[in-house]
């Protein structure tokens, strides 16, 4: 089976062969071997995942390599190759790939591209080894390898404070949940002996026989287990509580916020979550959990997208809002549907970013949305691309997104109880959706042109960075319509063959709700082309009104400003404590340089005794004499 | 009679330091005797591979045995051998070494004769301790490295050496008395120093608590244990560079070497009962000293400090006494080991090029030398124990053996792995990235011989994150001998 080994080994070639073929051959040189080797994996991708699906198997492994012993027990390097795992391949792949080509273009102008591309195909590397892994360590390897090289691409611009700050938090958020992220691992492993993902999902019901004690609360080991990987899946996912580290991340280069903070490395969380959706359905604790922090992060993210100045940061809280809507169907059950966001997700918001690179790559590096306006006429392609994704986020008929979302609201009514509630959140977080990004779309496009830059310099980008763009733009369209029978209708219980918990049959969900939700979105449409687009000084006007809402929502709700009160300073100033007044101040002073202290006045005070004076001696020896004579007196009376 | 391979390993470089010294001096150059002494350590190391060629894994117990009668009446005798435990620190040993003399090459100029002679002594008394397996000759051992390294860091350290010289053989002596005392007391009780015999008798049950204690304050001292930490971190920033790779990378591990191999062995009953004080004690070494690191402005001291909590982990993992800990745990000390070493280097490259430890006066050192950057980003993820290199194996197990045994020694681990993470960080981003200063301008990239260790350092920190099982295969066994 050397052929699914390729998938894998082909990007750690291409990361091994990228930077030294740079060396040797010269900067486009490999920047063509890797963005080819990329794309031939790529294809190679589609080709296994169709003929997959029409051989009917359900899982293949292939060990690669021994690598792990716990206990007398080794653990592979391993490709689980499944109809899930190859479906996250095609997106992964194929939006790699094109990122790849887009840029040679995009860095044309960049001193150290060779890096660039290196850090791209290693990230693509872990990319795949997360997705394919058949074993949690290796899981676990893909997921802290995307973390480096995410941290390596934010702080790509490495002369500058912002990116590097950005990159550090980025990997310290994340180090916060995988912790809890390894504390589930460790769980499933003590309790079930085994690491494979496989053998976990067969020995779950054992799981629950088990308890935990945890600061008072005996839990049992399943629920712990399935809390702590959510833990995980919510740092990498950037949900509520955890999503600090996305915005910042934009000071990455673009191609990297439409790669890795886009497509891909962020919805690593949904797919871990899916992945163990047998284990995460059997907790109702969890699966409660899980459609909370969904709801909540959906309709934090769009409430904060809707005034950010800076373009890709409306796209990145666009994002952290879409995965909100992907861990809802999880919440909700409906892994399949939230697999299914997740890929048509993935192409229309690395469509999005793309076409935001290429304004600003045409802007000569303007990011601020106040600056732009009226470059319809200056970047035509762009400008369609990005009205395509725009579309296809807010669920326009038959676009990409109108099928996955419709499921994900739809699915709102698997709940029991408050499915409704569920669903007039998500219809409301769907019109805010609609309305940022008409937001963007006018304040970009449309307008008048107010930036510092020459107008008549404004330029359309070069064909190697459109022609993904317009692939992309393909997938944003038809993704929807070509996996919508695949992943969610009626093959789709041959398609996933048991990989993962597919809920039963749907509840009455009549086609009402579906024209209520556009509806929805058609007034949040309107209402961005009523302010943006003809009455820019009523919006102000409003915004002054209500002061206190818009500085809350444009501050992020203040997260960063509480986390720093909380975690950083406190901890900073500690380390200062600790050091100066307990090593320095009290175990220094007491241990070494105490008895030191100690040893030195006892040798002081004995000195004494040895001036050299002769009635000194006398003295002692009379004093001594006495003393003794003394003692001998009082043992031999008593 | 076998070929006397372990003997032959103590006496080389102790040999070599022998002609060394009777040599002329004034005579030789100063490249001649790092030459030298290079070629004798070089020798050494490649003697020490036929360790793990020829050991027979199938086997359990001591292999290349040597006894030899000493003192018949108390049954202590020239007895040396070892066992999968061993071998791994040895060449280790024997790795580090060459890389030492290597590293001082430019940077040492006076006295090199006798800092070549330390040196091999240092070597030769090293790995006496991780061969014998008598008890007096451990602890002869035991005591003599501490003589070279104390004057390394005397001779040829920095502004405040002595200040930090005393204060590490402070320490370090006053544990040693307390275990001297007990190896008397234990030889009077069983009659033997076979470390082997007396790892099967069975003290009493207080004896035993007091006898721990006294193996416990040398040991420690040696790891170094919160709060006997404090010599750690003068006398790294006081050594010369070598003296630091030597100090991290070996010195430290004797200490867990001895709890592994003496203490818990022989006193069974001791370490269960003393498990919460090391737990608690490793769990304020680790969450204290990354606190402590994070604001150093020093670079060797934010290091030095980052060991005490990496050797934290490896103290809660030798105590968990399970095999998934102690695995954990001897991994960590090998990595370890390496990565810190390498990180002493790393400091010690720009050390030597422009006179500061201060990271306030480095910034942006990336662009003058981007080789040098990258290698430091190895060992800084390695260290922080980023999957695919050797930290993450060690700490992954140790982690995992604390959820069985502890779930709060787990969240404190926690803590430590995130605020590791901060530390490391940090400093790779203050030094490397950032805006070009001027006085940076002038530093040159890493020379060949550099890139040569460092590559080395790096291609072992990579292959046992990726390929563990090279070292599990040798030390598995053996461990599950140790465990009660």
């Amino acid at each position: 089976m050397l052929s699914y080994k390729l998938l894998f080994f082909l990007p750690l070639l291409s990361t091994i062969i990228t930077y030294p073929s740079g060396i040797f051959f010269g900067e486009r040189f490999a920047q063509v071997i890797s963005s080819g080797l990329i794309s031939l994996s790529a294809v190679l991708s589609w080709y296994f995942f169709i003929n997959f699906y029409s051989s009917g198997t359900a899982e293949v492994i292939i060990p690669v390599l021994d690598w792990l012993l716990i206990s007398g027990q080794f653990f592979n390097w391993g490709i689980a190759v499944n109809s899930l795992t190859l479906i996250m391949l095609t997106l992964v792949l194929t939006v790699s790939a094109l990122v790849h080509i887009y840029s040679i273009e995009y860095m044309a102008h960049d001193k150290s591209k060779t890096r660039f591309m290196t850090y791209l195909s290693l990230f693509t590397f872990c990319m795949v080894a997360l997705v394919v892994s058949d074993n949690l360590i290796q899981l676990f390897f893909g997921w802290e390898g995307v973390g480096l090289a995410s941290y390596l691409l934010i702080g790509f611009w490495h002369h500058k404070k912002s990116a590097n700050l950005a990159a550090m938090k980025a990997f310290l958020v994340n180090r916060v949940a995988d912790f809890g992220f390894l504390i589930g691992i460790a769980t499933l492993y003590i309790f079930l002996d085994t690491l494979s993902i496989n053998e976990i999902v067969q020995n779950r019901e054992y799981l629950p026989l088990f308890h935990i004690n945890f600061f008072g609360f005996s839990i049992d080991t399943l629920t712990f287990a399935c809390f702590f990987l959510f833990i995980g899946a919510m740092g990498k996912s950037a949900q509520f509580g955890f999503h600090t580290w996305l915005p910042d991340a934009m000071e990455g280069p673009t191609p990297v916020s439409a790669l890795i903070h886009a497509a891909t490395m962020v919805t690593a969380g949904v797919f871990l979550t899916v992945r163990f959706s047998e284990l995460m359905v059997m907790s109702d604790f969890v699966m409660t959990f899980i459609l909370i922090i969904g709801l909540l992060t959906a309709f934090f993210a769009a409430s904060v997208g809707f005034f950010q100045k800076d373009i890709k940061k409306v796209i990145a809280y666009s994002t952290c809002s879409q995965l909100g809507f992907m861990f809802v169907a999880c919440g909700l059950g409906a892994f399949n549907i939230a697999i299914f966001h997740l890929i048509t997700h993935g192409y229309f918001k690395a469509l999005l970013f793309l076409s935001s690179g290429s304004v600003i790559h045409g802007v000569h590096d303007e990011q601020d949305m106040d600056k732009m306006g009226n470059l319809f006429s200056k970047m035509k392609i762009t400008a369609i691309m990005m009205w395509i994704g725009t579309l296809a986020i807010i669920g326009f008929p038959y676009s990409s997104g109108y099928f996955s979302k419709d499921l994900i609201l739809s699915s709102s009514f698997n709940l029991d109880q408050l499915g409704s509630l569920v669903y007039i959140i998500l219809a409301i977080v769907s019109a805010m959706t609609a309305f940022y990004s008409f937001r963007l779309i006018f304040k970009v496009f449309h307008g008048e042109y107010k930036g510092d830059y020459d107008y008549n310099k404004v330029h359309e980008s070069g064909i190697v960075m459109l022609t993904p763009l317009i692939l992309l733009s393909i997938g944003a369209i038809f993704a929807g319509y070509f996996f919508n029978n695949l992943l969610s209708g009626y093959g789709s219980k041959e398609f996933w063959n048991g990989i993962i918990y597919l809920a039963n049959e749907k509840h009455s969900y009549s086609s009402i709700f579906t024209i209520l939700s556009k509806s929805f979105v058609a007034i949040g449409v309107a209402l961005a082309v009523y302010y943006y687009g003809f009455n820019l000084q009523k919006l102000e006007s409003l915004k002054s009104q209500f002061k206190s809402i818009y500085q809350f929502v444009l501050n992020k709700w203040y997260f960063d400003e509480l986390y720093n009160k909380v975690f950083v300073n406190p901890i900073y100033d500690l380390g200062k404590f600790l050091w100066n007044k307990i090593d320095q101040g009290f175990i220094d002073r007491f241990l070494p340089n105490g008895s030191a202290s100690v040893v030195s006045s006892i040798a002081k005070a004995c000195k004494r005794f040895q001036s050299g004076f002769i009635f000194d001696y006398t003295f002692i020896i009379i004093t001594g004499f006495t003393l003794f004579i003394t003692i001998i007196f009082y043992i031999s009376v008593s | 009679m076998s070929f006397p391979i372990l003997s032959l390993l103590i006496l080389t470089p102790l040999i070599g330091a022998l002609t060394l010294s009777l040599s002329n001096s004034a005579q030789l150059k100063n490249k001649t005797i790092f030459a030298s002494g290079l070629w004798i350590t070089t020798g050494e190391f490649l003697l020490s591979l036929l360790l793990p060629i020829f050991y027979d894994k199938s086997q359990n117990g001591y292999q290349f045995t040597e006894f030899h009668t000493w003192f018949d009446k108390f049954d202590i005798n020239y007895y040396l051998g070892v066992d999968g435990v061993s071998i791994p620190l040895i060449l280790l040993t024997t790795f580090l070494v060459p890389i030492c003399l290597l590293c001082s090459w430019n940077s040492i100029q006076n006295r090199v004769k006798e800092f070549v002679i330390y040196f091999l002594l240092l070597e030769s008394f090293i790995i006496g301790v991780f061969v014998s397996i008598d008890i007096v000759i451990f602890y002869v051992f035991f005591e003599a490295v501490l003589i070279p390294m104390f004057l390394i860091i005397g001779i040829w350290g920095g502004e405040n050496r002595l200040y930090a010289t005393f204060k590490f053989f402070l320490y370090t002596l006053a544990g040693s008395v307390l275990m001297l005392l007990a190896i008397i007391y234990i030889i009077s009780i069983t009659n033997t120093g076979n470390i082997e015999v007396i790892s099967k008798f069975v003290f009493d049950e207080n004896i035993q608590l007091i006898l721990f204690l006294c193996f416990f304050a040398s040991f420690a001292v040696k790891v170094p244990m919160f709060p006997f930490h404090t010599w750690l971190p003068d006398a790294h920033v006081q050594a010369p560079t070598s003296g630091s790779v030597i100090l991290a990378g070996v010195l430290l591990k004797l200490g867990a070497y001895g709890f592994m191999r003496l203490s818990i062995p022989f006193f069974e009953f001791a370490s269960y009962y003393f498990q919460p004080l090391i737990f608690s004690l490793s769990c304020i070494a680790i969450v204290y000293t990354s606190i402590v690191a994070l604001r150093q402005t020093d670079m060797k001291k934010m290091i030095a400090y980052s060991s005490v909590a990496h050797m934290g982990f490896v103290t809660i993992g030798i105590f968990t006494l399970t095999q998934d800990g102690m695995n954990g745990a001897y991994f960590q000390m090998i990595s370890h080991g390496i990565v810190s070493a390498a990180l002493f280097l790393i400091v010690g490259v720009v050390y030597e090029r422009h006179h500061t430890r201060m990271i306030a006066d480095y910034s942006g050192v990336t662009n003058i030398m981007p080789r040098y950057s990258f290698f430091f980003m190895v060992f800084m993820l390695s260290s922080v124990g980023l999957p695919g290199t050797s930290g993450f194996v060690g700490e992954f197990l140790v982690i995992m053996s604390t959820i069985s045994v502890n779930v709060y020694l787990t969240i404190f681990t926690a803590v430590g792995v995130i605020l590791g993470a901060s530390y490391m960080l940090l400093l790779y981003k203050n030094v490397n990235f950032g805006n070009v200063k001027a006085d940076i301008k002038k530093l040159t990239d890493l020379t060949n011989i550099e890139i040569f260790y460092f590559t080395c350092l790096a291609f072992l920190t990579v292959l046992l994150g990726v390929y563990p099982k090279l070292l599990f295969d040798m030390i598995d066994a053996s461990i599950s001998i140790g465990i009660l």
